[in-house]
């Protein structure tokens, strides 16, 4: 029977993998460019019980108890995730698993959609577990596949790097069927020494880590994904995922030793590699990794990190421009990309977090803000968010400004952060502002959904990852039982009204925490947001060209030069435009105009 | 530095998030699979459902490697709009061929007044590439069908004029594959009429 190929997205062959390794139980808390591989779970593949996570930590514990029950499971996030996870990471590497256990960790080069560029496999070197790469959709099946087999061989959590390239690229994967895992479900209290940490029983373990590196040291060296082609004995390019690719696509007479397990290296395969070629170059993206592994088992290297940059993504023309130094042509430029009007991703027309952060900026406040679409409000005109470290920074921050800055702080700062975002981590840190005597105020921007990563669900929107309908935070209460008497709702659409209440709240030497309400994404579809006028237009009798509505930055308005004047003679330089394709009127620029210039268009 | 023989084709697409440049790469994928070949499909975007720039990578062949074409190596430059064409006018080789939607969208710093839309964006590309370059006012073509969200499909229609070896039908099936019953129609429609404009 001939199988069936399809065309698959990275992400999705991941998820494809895990169902046919038997993997059941599923949890990860969304993070571009890792968020597609739960949500494909969820939607295609029933035999698996999939959850969105309030965090990575919590994804990667619920994991573990689903493992030592004996099943095989997966958890999935970005490489900032695995910084939230690495506490129970780091001890899963002593503890081991009983069910085979997959963590995808994504990274992300060029930082695409992140708050930092980082290099996960220091992780798998830093916990002592393998780790895995896969370089297009077939390896992604393959290599998870691969994964399960390895954990429950070894007793260890298994790392597969994903990274943007990989993630979001679509190539033919061949399918095959699911099989169940051999591993029965239950709980054996006997096995308690090798669950509980403490320290006696973590020397056990400790020596047990090591014995199982080098073991897994020999089975790298016949892992059938590493693997050597020998063509030009000249040169010969060590590399993995991406970057073989990148450099196969631009050096294809060199040999090659290609990677699929990237931790530990096979060593004797290294060694081999060495006698067969004459110079190794090494072609990695981001951090020097193998290259200082190779170099520290006493070899050298021809070209690596001396030549391919070690910050932001590969491509194929980075790497032959890298390595052939001046004899690269370049391809021939007929314009300055450079002096074209860039396009950055904006808040969309009618986002309820424009008129909230445009208070904010009225009012002149310092934002500690956070991770999510919010964080585009510190581009152009907006420019109201002033920091943003990490989920859930925000409130930690102010805090800590607040207490740098005694009581002469009030009135001057908040934190702001969305309401996926306060579930993940922002709870512990109100607690800690509550608990420490603090004053700052906390605005939870609650949109209904996990906005900037695609609309996911969380435990505050009322829906699991499946659809069902589930139990939904309410943050008032929360935050009452948190500790805080000072709570406020505001809807963001009436400014005068918000910048009142953020006003005295702000000016309270005490907690305060403020939630947005009457303000879901404009493109969550079950919210069915409508404003009482479906667009609005210029009325240009009235236009004095002041620009005053170009502040909020709405992508439906415009600017559109042409002396002129007033009805009542006020001389202007041009007036402004509403693409009524693009408005839908969220009633923002009538409030900020001061001409009545901007008015209801027809229904 | 490619030697052998089995030339890839690099298909460059590029528009603003929301146009459909993603659903186009998806019919481009079906398409080139069942036809035989080696398919690799990268899209390139930050945060692109809040308006920004979005552009894939497609290449077809024997045998495909990097999912990225290589800068300068662009066959085919696919633009759903006119100053996202103009920004990727570097990457298409000296004979490549070009189709583009006669579609403006402006950036927030041309709305903000702080930068200017570029002018002449057609007879930029002419300049350089000829008779290869081709303009479609897929919106008009669209809206006539009662839809103007179709136009990307339009410009499809276009763009498959260039691969006389694969039949209608098989665009269509892809159509219909990746598409809700209920655009069946609609966007067979704009294919047909895209294949027609060129």
């Amino acid at each position: 029977m001939k199988k069936e190929v399809k065309v698959l997205q990275g992400n999705s062959a991941i998820a494809r993998g895990a169902w046919e390794a038997g993997v059941t139980f599923a949890s990860a808390y969304p993070g571009t460019p890792s968020s597609e591989i739960l949500q494909e779970i969820a939607d295609n593949y029933p035999d698996i019980y999939a959850e969105w996570s309030p965090n990575e930590k919590v994804a990667v514990e619920v994991a573990s108890g689903a493992s030592i029950s004996g099943a095989r499971v997966m958890a999935s996030m970005k490489h900032v995730g695995l910084n939230v996870a690495s506490d129970p990471f780091m001890t899963l590497a002593y503890t081991g698993i009983k069910g085979g256990m997959m963590i995808v960790v994504a990274d992300d080069p060029n930082v695409h959609s992140s708050q930092n560029e980082q290099d996960s496999r220091n992780w798998a070197r830093f916990a002592k577990v393998p780790m895995l790469e896969p370089g297009d959709a077939q390896e992604c099946k393959d290599f998870t596949k691969v994964a399960f087999d390895i954990s429950e061989e070894f007793d260890t959590p298994v790392l597969l790097r994903g990274e943007t390239r990989v993630s979001h690229s679509d190539s033919p994967v061949t399918l095959e069927n699911r099989k169940e895992s051999k591993i029965p479900i239950g709980l054996d209290p006997k096995d308690a020494p090798k669950y509980v940490m403490v320290p006696a029983n973590v020397r056990v373990r400790r020596k047990f880590i090591e014995e199982r590196m080098r073991k897994l040291e020999a089975y790298a060296d016949g892992f059938k994904y590493n693997r050597m082609e020998i063509n030009d004995p000249g040169v010969g390019i060590i590399a993995s995922g991406v970057s073989y690719l990148y450099a196969k696509e631009v050096f294809p007479e060199y040999s090659f030793l290609k990677l699929g397990m990237i931790w530990p290296l096979p060593k004797k395969m290294i060694a081999e590699f060495y006698k067969k070629v004459k110079k190794v170059i090494i072609v990695e993206e981001l951090d020097p990794f193998f290259e200082t592994e190779i170099k520290a088992m006493g070899y050298k290297v021809f070209h690596g990190k001396d030549l391919i940059p070690n910050m932001y993504e590969l491509s194929p023309e980075i790497v032959e421009q890298s390595l052939m130094g001046k004899k690269y042509k370049a391809p021939k430029i007929r314009i300055k990309p450079e002096d074209l009007p860039r396009r950055p991703p904006n808040l969309c027309a009618g986002c309820s977090h424009r008129p909230l952060f445009y208070a904010l900026k009225k009012l002149g406040t310092f934002v500690f803000g956070d991770i999510g679409c919010y964080t585009l409000a510190a581009a152009p005109p907006l420019q109201a968010l002033h920091a943003c470290i990490c989920m859930g920074a925000g409130i930690g921050g102010a805090h800590g400004a607040m207490k740098a800055f005694g009581k002469a702080g009030l009135g001057k700062m908040c934190a702001v952060l969305g309401d996926s975002t306060f579930l993940h981590s922002g709870i512990t840190s109100l607690m800690n502002v509550v608990y420490n005597k603090g004053n700052s105020t906390t605005i939870i921007l609650d949109n209904r959904i996990t906005g900037m990563t695609g609309h996911q669900e969380h435990a505050g929107t009322g829906f699991t990852v499946r659809q069902e309908p589930a139990n939904m935070v309410n943050y008032e209460e929360l935050s009452k039982a948190l500790g805080v008497k000072s709570i406020r709702k505001v809807d963001p659409y009436k400014i005068e009204e918000t910048m009142k209440i953020i006003k005295e709240e702000l000016a309270k030497d005490e907690p305060s925490v403020i939630i947005t309400v009457n303000s879901p994404c404009i493109m969550l579809k079950r919210a069915n947001r409508k404003f009482k006028d479906p667009f609005f237009i210029i009325n240009e009798d009235n236009c004095r060209g002041c620009k005053m509505c170009l502040e909020i930055g709405c992508p439906a308005i415009s600017w559109k030069e042409g002396a002129g004047a007033t009805k009542d003679g006020h001389k202007r330089k041009g007036t402004v435009y509403i693409d009524k394709g693009v408005c839908i009127g969220c009633d923002i620029c009538t409030q900020i105009c001061k001409y009545k210039a901007i008015v209801p268009g027809k229904r | 530095m490619m030697k052998n023989n089995d030339k890839v084709t690099n298909i460059f697409l590029s528009g603003v998030g929301g146009q459909g440049t993603i659903l186009a790469s998806n019919i481009l994928t079906e398409v080139f699979l069942n036809a035989g070949y080696d398919v690799k499909k990268s899209e390139v975007h930050g945060m692109a459902q809040r308006g920004g720039d979005v552009t894939t990578h497609f290449r077809f062949g024997k045998k495909v490697y990097s999912p990225l074409i290589k800068y300068g190596d662009v066959d085919f430059l696919l633009s759903f709009e006119l100053l996202e064409a103009l920004r990727y006018i570097n990457w298409v080789k000296e004979d490549g061929k070009i189709i583009i939607n006669k579609q403006e969208v402006f950036p927030p710093a041309v709305n903000l007044g702080v930068a200017k839309y570029p002018d002449g964006v057609e007879e930029v590309f002419k300049k350089y590439f000829k008779e290869n370059v081709q303009v479609i006012n897929g919106q008009e073509i669209a809206g006539k069908l009662g839809n103007v969200q179709a136009a990307n499909v339009v410009l499809i229609g276009a763009f498959s004029n260039f691969f006389p070896e694969i039949k209608e039908a098989a665009w269509v099936k892809a159509i219909k594959g990746l598409l809700k019953e209920k655009l069946h129609e609609l966007n067979i429609k704009a294919f047909s009429e895209g294949r027609k404009a060129l």
